[in-house]
């Protein structure tokens, strides 16, 4: 069950990683649904629901077709403020190993910047992925970005 | 957030006779904000607590909010429901921290001051005072009495498992304060059916809280802003509609049946948020089935002055929980929820079409940022004027979505109790 992680792969994880991060904070929106498996989870929900075992989520994708659903929203039906956003992400932490497939947390911070406004915490909580090789490389088959912040600064447009 | 104090002057008075004018300090007044958690929030009205399936055990309680006031959501040993305001009578601690529980009573931490759960005083350490040297020194005065120095109670309504409490106890009755129509489509979707919580959403929106109840008293602009809406036919100007008031006009319904097929070309002439060409990757997002309980209409939102929306678009349905900070600023807490009979393919519908709404959603997270820059517009220029005069200037029941009915029958409500 629990298989002894190679350093090599550790290394690409953290390229995963890093390239998702520096992806979503460029704006490249296009890029984001690429970092997933075609049948991936990706889940953006409140700790408490997460914790209490209470399914709903702020955002609740069950494929990388509704990814790529939710760039075009961005793109051409959601209204909104334009901001930038700003990932701190810390090293994964890897909770487990199993036949080419890895199980890790990441803490993360998202600062958020308004024109003409000042950086703000916007969003913090922490990545529970599960990561498994497609044709050599590495994709989330799942990604919850369970948050502790207990209120949202209004609106979550862009991709955590 | 954006909640500093105005210093501009305030209350210029109210613009002529009619309502098809809103000032904008009615969005940024201290004063007048205070006058309305007194006379909305704290009388008169039924204000929104929680649902009966949060707490479904005795001693099981769950934390809300009246206006700005913290209090508690219990269910008592016999089965009731009691609202307890969270302030201990003795030193006014707001003793309760967690957000939900089970308790056989409760115990302010400061000077461990017990309360049973229907909120009566049961014990007070010390109250004969302290044995020393053979004598009773200190303690509560021997005519103290406990009876009557409980927590505050408030008056409670329950209705198909929707929990509403009130400061006020000489209010009438929830029914007749909804009145015949409103309680109707109250009752279409809270019809005796167990309720089973899906989860929760929260969102700060820096904007007065009136803005959001007029957001959904307001169906012209579900079909210029939100592109899933014009795009799907889900609320379009060719989608019938009616739009229901209660007596008083402060509560309301913008009831919708759902376009299918593409509109005519009038309908989305101009109207840049229409995206002919718009297809979903993966249409489970929208994958709507009719249910029966919906007795034709595909949408009913409703607005229960002052403090909640009930929302039920399509197979999605939640409980929309205002709760003001100020003048400028609100909390929105969303409850969705399911039925417990509902099959497990139902309840992955309600989930995924989740993703339209609360903070994030495709017809929900631009209504937050629309909100805030009103409230920047209003801040800057409290004495000039909302202009209101989609449907002409009365407040008459509607059948067409280019009407903004709904709120000025709210701002005609809102005049008489505030004696504007």
């Amino acid at each position: 069950m629990n298989q002894a992680l190679e350093p090599l792969v550790y290394t690409e994880l953290l390229q995963l990683y890093a390239e998702y991060t520096a992806t979503v904070d460029a704006g490249n929106w296009d890029g984001w649904p690429e970092f997933f498996t075609e049948d991936c989870v990706y889940k953006l929900q409140p700790r408490e629901n997460h914790e209490r075992g209470l399914p709903l989520a702020t955002l609740h994708f069950h494929s990388k077709g509704m990814l790529q659903d939710r760039v075009y929203g961005i793109r051409e039906t959601l209204f909104h403020d334009p901001y930038y956003q700003r990932h701190v992400v810390s090293l994964p932490r890897v909770l487990a190993v199993d036949r080419g497939r890895w199980f890790l947390e990441a803490n993360y911070a998202v600062f958020r910047t308004k024109l003409g406004e000042i950086s703000t915490v916007f969003n913090v909580g922490r990545y529970l992925d599960e990561v498994v090789r497609v044709d050599g490389a590495l994709k989330f088959a799942s990604r919850f970005c369970i948050y502790d912040s207990e209120m949202i600064p209004n609106a979550i447009i862009y991709p955590i | 957030m954006n909640d500093a104090p105005i210093t501009l002057p305030s209350s210029p008075g109210w613009p002529g006779d009619g309502v098809h004018r809103v000032p904008y300090w009615v969005y940024t007044d201290p004063d007048t904000y205070r006058r309305e958690l007194e006379r909305f929030y704290y009388a008169g009205h039924w204000c929104y607590i929680g649902l009966e399936a949060e707490i479904p055990h005795p001693g099981d309680f769950r934390r809300s909010v009246v206006g700005e006031r913290s209090v508690i959501m219990v269910r008592t040993q016999d089965g009731g429901v009691r609202v307890l305001e969270n302030v201990c009578a003795h030193r006014g601690a707001q003793f309760c921290r967690e957000r939900q529980g089970n308790r056989k009573e409760f115990v302010c931490p400061y000077h461990q001051w017990a309360y049973d759960l229907e909120g009566k005083l049961r014990g007070i350490p010390y109250r004969r005072g302290i044995r020393q040297d053979g004598q009773l020194n200190g303690g509560m005065p021997a005519d103290f009495q406990m009876e009557g120095r409980g927590l505050t109670s408030l008056k409670v309504a329950v209705r198909g498992g929707v929990v509403f409490a009130s400061f006020d106890h000489s209010l009438e009755s929830f029914e007749d304060y909804l009145g015949p129509t409103i309680l109707s489509y109250f009752d279409r979707v809270f019809d005796g059916r167990k309720l089973k919580i899906l989860g929760y959403n929260r969102q700060r929106i820096p904007g007065n809280w009136k803005l959001m109840q007029e957001n959904i008293k307001d169906p012209y602009h579900p079909g210029l802003l939100h592109s899933w809406f014009v795009t799907f036919g889900l609320w379009r100007a060719d989608s019938k509609t009616s739009l229901k008031m209660d007596p008083h006009k402060r509560h309301a319904a913008m009831i919708g049946v759902r376009s299918v097929g593409k509109p005519a070309g009038d309908v989305v002439s101009g109207v840049t948020s229409y995206k002919a060409d718009m297809s979903l990757r993966d249409p489970r997002q929208l994958d709507i089935v009719p249910e029966e309980w919906w007795k034709g209409p595909t949408a009913v939102m409703l607005t229960l002055f002052p403090s909640l929306i009930i929302q039920q678009q399509v197979n999605s349905l939640s409980m929309r929980h205002i709760q003001p900070r100020g003048p400028g600023v609100f909390d929105f807490v969303w409850t969705h929820f399911a039925f417990e009979d509902d099959s497990d393919e139902m309840i992955q519908r309600r989930l995924l079409q989740a993703n339209l709404f609360g903070p994030s959603g495709y017809v929900s997270a631009d209504d937050g940022e629309v909100i805030e820059f009103s409230q920047m517009g209003f801040q800057e220029k409290p004495d000039q004027q909302c202009l209101l005069e989609m449907g002409g200037h009365d407040s008459e029941e509607a059948t067409n979505i280019a009407s903004e009915t709904l709120i000025r029958g709210m701002y005609q409500y809102w005049r008489r109790v505030m004696g504007v």
